[in-house]
């Protein structure tokens, strides 16, 4: 017989979806990282999300294999990031625009191109059992863990050596920071962008990939509730460090368990503000660390200016 | 700089000064103003197959496997007996001005005769708007309380009491727990929502009387990730079966799966989602009501006349909802004795509400002399839980 | 002579951009079976056909001109702030609170007066705080409108569902109702309420204080260079707060014309998105207040037929934002067409189809 947990379930529950949660948080927010080194922002990894969510779901419904969805979702994330890409870099065309006509253009197609798949199970992606059989069904069932949250976690540190040592890494830092001298350099600074853009897009796609082939495991047109907006924050929250990147995003996924956790164990009152504390939270880091004497470390220099 | 100033500062004057003109012209405008738009509409009490325009409007996607999918299938189901009935759809329809504006269209270039907008808040101000600007349009509306006197006459209200199939899934999700934990995961608490938790938890009770239901609200309609988070964390507080009131229940279906827990489905089957844990649910059935209003309006019945009533109402035994067949954890016995109480509902001599209840916080909610039968008003107005749920209705 | 040609390059520009928009969005329904001449027509008897559809049109159009102000204003800052939904959330809610507090204390025009009042100032604080950390903790502007916007959401939903809940709003959990006589009613004649004339006034007043006054020229000089506007002596961060300010006070005012005009309480229907709307709809108008009115004008059409492709040709309900999408992306490519056109005055139609903006599954090609 099944013992609740009481209150141990709350850290459990946060833990739990730390890994689950955070997982898409993981890649998207790894995405907009790259995308915002290279100088650009991009807002519309939500319509990516969800157009990865829908064609992961999608493909792995129709061939049967979930690991082809994934690809699928990011090949579907690039040609959205070649969009933007393309149209956020022409002259007099703001990013933050483009992003958001993005946003409605990439749930457009997703919710359209979506509709047969909302009723069939898709087969889902395997996880890894971490637990023993010796832990209680609920430890183990919090340590179900996804491939997909393993790669995000080697994706980081990986991308901080890109930034740091490699001659691509220091192109992308080079024309995100100062677009003159990576010009003096003789990088192009269109094709870095374009490139930049485009790889952030494919993992934002595999981010859509893990919410529908791994948690919650479905595909419905509400199934980024804003994710792929709060990316954007969650990478400013990082300081543009993948690394942080990485407890940020495990930070945003356990709160999102927070709020029906607190309830099951009692905490009755006010979960519209316990589902608003990440947000909060973001605001006041912001507050706190920001400040007009100097630039924040890590701020692509050339971020929100346009061309 | 003062100078730059001043000028800002009086245009912010300027500003609110013509916010008050507006308000001013706004008042002048509201004494003239008369709903010149005349019904264009004839009365559809036409030939015998003279075709009839039939406009539905939902919520949100019409295949969310949930709410507003049983609402279209039940509008698909009437098209399909009817030769005659055009149906007109839309979906994803926010509750603001432009649902009044659908059904505007509907009316001035379909043509369509009568409207069902199925969300419950398109109810006030739009319907009751449009239903004056259209006095020959016959307007249905999901879960609507019909005022005798105030509400306009072509305004019918109709909704199913699903909760009396809730009120047995409560008997199987009971008899087969072995925690003698329930979750219930919810999307807001409204009256409707209670009353299905209420109904689910009393059925519970009624052959368990120690059970208790935990009730997590996740704040929206469709939250998948939330709702996937609640259903955890009840597994992981060892509650055994979970149910659920949300928009689209697939997502708590299968994550009590994976959990390997019982699950009892709403709105629709979902036995398909959960082949080992599916115990039963609480299923919409709306092709019944359709199918008999359209007929019914096709043989020149209004509700302006009163041909056809204003408050249309029923659960199991009119056929407005169903109980899912029961999956494979459900031991006879325990069919056995919901079958009982189902046979109970179909003569019409179960009621649920009946004295003396009380609510979670032990207040005496229903006196023990009364006995509240479905039709009755102050169920659509429910604002408890009672003993036995875990959980509160504040925000 | 300048001034006429560049008017009409932008009119050639904006309406070959629709054009091209159009174009895509008809392959597009060709592509997944739909007659694409069927579907123009369609979208003009819903739009533009009668005088019935056309205030359809203009009754979607009223609050995204407010709404498109909070983004287009500050703009002219260089600040991108994208916290529309949130203040037009704000201003609904103060509205209404000050709206149930005077109850009917006061004449209906008083108590209208105070509601857009409180609307203007809830709204107005509301972006004038992103304003604020923008200029004296450096916090961009950008995110901290976007958290402020989940944020305002939340507490929407937190005082809707407790605190203000009226109980008898049963399943749509709502505020008390505001009284009838305190309710903005329709424009004599039409159908349509009074928060387009709000709309339009709001955009011509803020069209002539950004291009007219003194006020105006120094936020756009401020916008250019900041330095140099610190330099030649302006208060930089008064004018970033004011601006902002006016800004959220217009989303405010849709707000408050969102509760007293159309739901005569607050509740979850605030948030539709018109906040979302009017950020595309300011970038696509080039922030020029006059400009924002077409272009509002052109987004109420296309939701008001969003309607009628789905009754009449039974497609799915997401048509409509694919087509929003692929408008707005054209609109905001052909920004970057200005002043590249030598000929315009004779073809600007075909030079703009001649290079074709990116349409889904083709992908630009990544050259310089």
């Amino acid at each position: 017989m099944a013992e609740g947990l009481g209150w141990w379930g709350v850290p459990l529950a946060i833990v739990a979806g730390t890994m689950r949660g955070g997982t898409p948080f993981l890649f998207v927010s790894l995405g907009e990282c790259l995308t915002e080194k290279s100088g650009k922002i991009n807002l519309g990894l939500e319509g990516t999300l969800l157009t990865g969510a829908m064609t992961a779901y999608g493909t792995s419904y129709l061939t049967g294999s979930p690991w082809l969805g994934i690809l699928a979702a990011g090949l579907a994330g690039l040609v959205l990031g070649s969009i933007h890409g393309w149209l956020s870099q022409q002259y007099r065309v703001n990013d933050v625009a483009v992003g958001i006509a993005m946003i409605i253009f990439g749930s457009g197609i997703a919710f359209f191109f979506g509709k047969p798949f909302i009723q069939p199970s898709a087969p889902q992606l395997p996880t890894l059992n971490l637990a023993g059989s010796a832990v209680s069904p609920a430890v183990e069932a919090a340590l179900q863990i996804s491939p997909l949250f393993l790669l995000g976690i080697a994706l980081a540190p990986l991308m901080t050596w890109f930034f740091k040592s490699t001659r691509w890494g220091l192109y992308v830092r080079a024309v995100g920071d100062s677009p003159d001298a990576a010009r003096a350099m003789g990088v192009s600074i269109f094709k870095v962008r374009m490139l930049s853009i485009m790889a952030g897009s494919f993992l934002a796609g595999i981010g859509g990939a893990a919410l529908s082939l791994y948690y919650p495991g479905v595909w419905t047109e509400r199934i980024s509730s804003g994710q792929g907006l709060m990316a954007v924050a969650l990478v400013i929250f990082a300081r543009w460090n993948p690394i942080m990147c990485l407890w940020a995003s495990l930070l945003f996924g356990g709160a999102q368990a927070l709020g029906p956790a607190l309830q099951s164990v009692g905490i009755k009152q006010g979960y519209y503000l316990f589902n608003a504390a990440p947000y909060v939270l973001t605001l006041l880091i912001m507050i706190l660390t920001c400040s007009p004497k100097r630039t924040l470390a890590g701020v692509p220099g050339a971020l929100g200016i346009d061309n | 700089m003062s100078q730059l100033f001043g000028v800002s500062r009086r245009q912010i004057i300027r500003g609110l000064l013509a916010t008050g003109a507006f308000g001013l012209t706004a008042k002048l405008g509201t004494g003239c103003t008369a709903s010149s738009t005349g019904s264009s509409a004839e009365s559809g009490s036409g030939g015998k197959d003279e075709p009839m325009t039939i406009g539905f409007i939902y919520v949100g996607p019409k295949d969310d496997y949930g709410y507003n999918q049983a609402h279209a299938e039940g509008a698909a189901a009437m098209a399909k007996k009817f030769s005659w009935v055009k149906l007109v759809e839309e979906a994803n329809v926010p509750e603001t001005t432009a649902v009044a504006e659908s059904m505007r269209s509907m009316i001035d270039i379909d043509g369509a005769k009568a409207l069902f907008p199925t969300s419950f808040g398109y109810y006030d101000p739009h319907i009751l708007e449009l239903a004056v600007d259209y006095p020959d349009v016959q307007f249905f509306h999901a879960g609507g309380l019909y005022k005798e006197g105030s509400t306009p006459k072509n305004i019918g209200s109709y909704y199913g009491y699903i909760d009396e199939a809730q009120y047995i899934a409560g008997i199987v999700a009971g008899l087969t727990s072995k925690t003698g934990k329930l979750g219930f995961v919810a999307a807001k608490p409204i009256p409707q929502v209670l009353r299905n938790v209420n109904s689910f938890t009393l059925g519970a009770r009624s052959v368990k009387p120690s059970v208790t239901t935990q009730v997590v609200f996740t704040g929206n309609w469709a939250e998948p990730i939330k709702e996937a988070e609640a259903t955890n964390s009840m597994a992981d507080q060892g509650i055994d079966v979970v149910t659920c009131h949300v928009d689209s229940p697939k997502v708590v279906m299968e994550t009590a799966e994976k959990r390997g827990i019982f699950s009892s489905g709403y709105h629709a089957n979902q036995l398909a989602l959960a082949p080992k844990g599916y115990l039963t649910g609480a299923e919409w059935d709306w092709s019944n009501i359709y199918s008999q209003l359209a007929e019914e309006m096709h043989s020149g019945k209004k509700l302006m006349d009163g041909g056809i009533s204003h408050i249309l109402r029923g659960g199991l035994k009119e056929g407005f909802c169903k109980v899912s067949d029961y999956g494979v954890a459900v031991s006879s016995d325990t069919k056995q004795k919901a079958d009982a109480v189902k046979a109970q509902f179909m003569d019409g001599s179960m009621v649920i509400y009946k004295g003396e209840i009380k609510d979670n916080k032990g207040n005496v909610v229903v006196a023990a002399s009364e006995s509240l039968k479905q039709q009755d008003p102050k169920l659509e107005q429910m604002n408890y839980l009672v003993e036995g749920v875990v959980g509160s209705i504040g925000s | 002579m300048q001034t006429w040609r560049r008017t009409l390059e932008s009119l050639c520009l904006s309406f070959g951009a629709i054009l091209v928009g159009l174009l895509l969005f008809g392959l597009f329904c060709a592509m997944v079976g739909a007659n694409p001449l069927e579907v123009y027509g369609l979208i003009w008897k819903a739009a533009f056909g009668s005088a019935s559809t056309f205030q359809n049109t203009l009754i979607r159009a009223s609050p995204l001109m407010l709404s498109a102000l909070c983004t287009a204003l500050p703009a002219r800052l260089g600040l991108v702030i994208i916290g529309n939904e949130g203040a037009l959330v704000m201003g609904g809610l103060a509205a209404i609170s000050i709206g149930l507090a005077i109850g009917t204390a006061l004449p209906p025009i008083l108590v209208q007066t105070a509601m857009a009042i409180a609307g203007l100032v809830a709204g107005g604080l509301w972006i004038a705080a992103a304003g604020a950390l923008r200029h004296y903790r450096a916090v961009n502007e950008t995110i901290s409108s976007l958290l402020l916007n989940y944020i305002a959401i939340a507490l929407l939903n937190h005082l809707v569902g407790g605190p203000m809940r009226d109980p008898s709003s049963l399943n749509k959990p709502s505020t008390f109702p505001l009284a009838e006589v305190n309710m903005l009613g329709d424009i004599p004649g039409t159908r349509v309420h009074w928060g387009l004339v709000y709309g339009l006034v709001a955009c011509l007043i803020t069209y002539f204080l950004m291009q007219r006054t003194t006020f105006g020229f120094a936020a756009r000089t401020a916008g250019g260079n900041v330095r140099a506007a610190r330099i030649a002596g302006l208060p930089v961060g008064k004018l970033t707060v004011i601006i902002c300010f006016l800004a959220g006070s217009c989303a405010g005012l849709a707000g408050m014309v969102e509760v007293a005009a159309v739901q005569g309480t607050a509740n979850e229907s605030l948030n539709v998105g018109y906040g979302y709307g009017g950020i595309l709809v300011a970038f696509a108008a080039r922030h020029n207040p006059l400009a924002a009115v077409l272009i509002s004008l052109l987004v109420g059409g296309i939701l008001a037929s969003g309607g009628i492709l789905q009754r009449s040709l039974n497609l799915p309900d997401a048509t409509v934002l694919v087509f929003q999408g692929l408008v707005f992306l054209v609109v905001l490519y052909s920004d970057s067409l200005y002043g590249k056109i030598r000929f315009f005055k004779e073809k600007p139609i075909i030079t703009t189809s001649a290079s074709p903006p990116s349409s889904p599954g083709e992908e630009p090609v990544v050259t310089v």
